[in-house]
């Protein structure tokens, strides 16, 4: 081997983390759970990389969000499976609990929130992308956070609808919470909801008001991000309080 | 003689503190149209034979990363300056 291998100190470096559970999230994603020896905890919005070898030395990393809340022991994270896919089929099909991952982070931190940074929260999620505002959404909760906050969130249908029925019981509960979707293939039946793509004109009907100054985070497929975030400052928010995410062309 | 000329080995300290910022909530100044951002909302095109950060507002190329199995090549050419908070 030429030379001695440097390793970045500290978080950055690769390292294994134990699944400790695997479910079900939807019949296309599935969520992971990870415990990672010496952990030292995230903000919401981060994610981690993970990276699979395979036995001829061949490497392939991915992003992925933090879903659960840094409160929270295990890491959760959200994955889609993507048929042609590189990492993702092997993730939600060949992964088993007691599984060793290896991964980087947490990563990030422009695209974060803690409950210190106040309200109100406008959110904005297109299918899995909702991972990370989770992420925001469980944290405010476990912090006892009273920022107002609003989910607008699309979906396919009711059952690819990721976290449906925890957003159920947490809206239930939590007056200042307040989550909309929108379901853009197939709709229950007596659905009232939007049934389309998020469009400038569900963000002007859904958004706070510009003078509320809210902390908006969008995050979801780049045509979304980008229609969400120019709709947004068209609507006289601060470009600056909007900060967005975008799947990369890089997934799977 | 100038006391204060040293040799790079001197600011070893300094730069490993410098250089171990989180990136993407350092703001960078673009060389060409002047926009200071964070890393974050700028652009990124990612692709097998390395990375390529670029402005949001002048597509000007601000950071451009390859990589091959040996190491990193590390191009800032795009940007006039980075601000970022010291560590805590």
């Amino acid at each position: 081997m030429a030379g001695e291998v440097r390793r970045l100190p500290g978080r950055l470096s690769w390292r294994i983390g134990e699944v400790v559970e695997t479910r079900p999230a939807t019949p296309r994603t599935k969520s992971l759970f990870l415990e990672v020896p010496g952990w030292e905890g995230h903000t919401a919005g981060q994610h981690v990389d993970i990276r699979l070898t395979a036995e001829d030395g061949y490497q392939a990393q991915r992003s992925y969000s933090i879903a659960s809340a840094p409160e929270e022991k295990r890491l959760e994270l959200i994955v889609e499976r993507l048929d042609d896919g590189e990492v993702s089929p092997y993730l939600t099909d060949e992964l088993r609990t007691g599984d060793g991952l290896e991964l980087r982070g947490p990563i990030g931190g422009w695209f974060a929130w803690e409950a210190k940074d106040g309200g109100p929260l406008f959110l904005v999620a297109g299918g899995s992308g909702v991972a990370p505002l989770m992420a925001m959404i469980r944290h405010r909760t476990a912090a006892g956070s009273d920022a107002t906050c609003r989910l607008l969130y699309s979906s396919r249908s009711r059952e690819e609808t990721i976290f449906a029925d925890e957003l159920d019981r947490l809206t239930a509960s939590d007056s200042s919470l307040e989550v909309v979707h929108t379901l853009t293939r197939s709709q229950p039946p007596g659905w009232t909801g939007y049934d389309r793509r998020i469009d400038g004109e569900m963000i002007a009907e859904v958004a706070p008001s510009p003078d509320e100054a809210p902390r908006t985070f969008v995050c979801g497929p780049t045509p979304l991000v980008e229609s969400v975030a120019t709709a947004l400052v068209g609507l006289g928010h601060d470009a600056g309080r909007v900060k967005t995410e975008r799947f990369g062309p890089t997934g799977g | 003689m100038d006391e204060r000329r040293l040799d790079g080995n001197a600011v070893g300290g300094l730069l490993g503190e410098v250089f171990t910022f989180e990136a993407t909530t350092a703001e960078g100044a673009c060389d060409q149209c002047g926009t200071v951002a964070h890393v974050g909302e700028a652009m990124a095109y990612v692709s097998e034979i390395g990375t390529v950060v670029r402005c949001a507002r002048c597509d000007n190329a601000l950071i451009r990363v390859a990589q091959n199995p040996r190491g990193y090549f590390l191009d800032l050419r795009g940007i006039s300056y980075l601000r970022f908070e010291s560590a805590p």
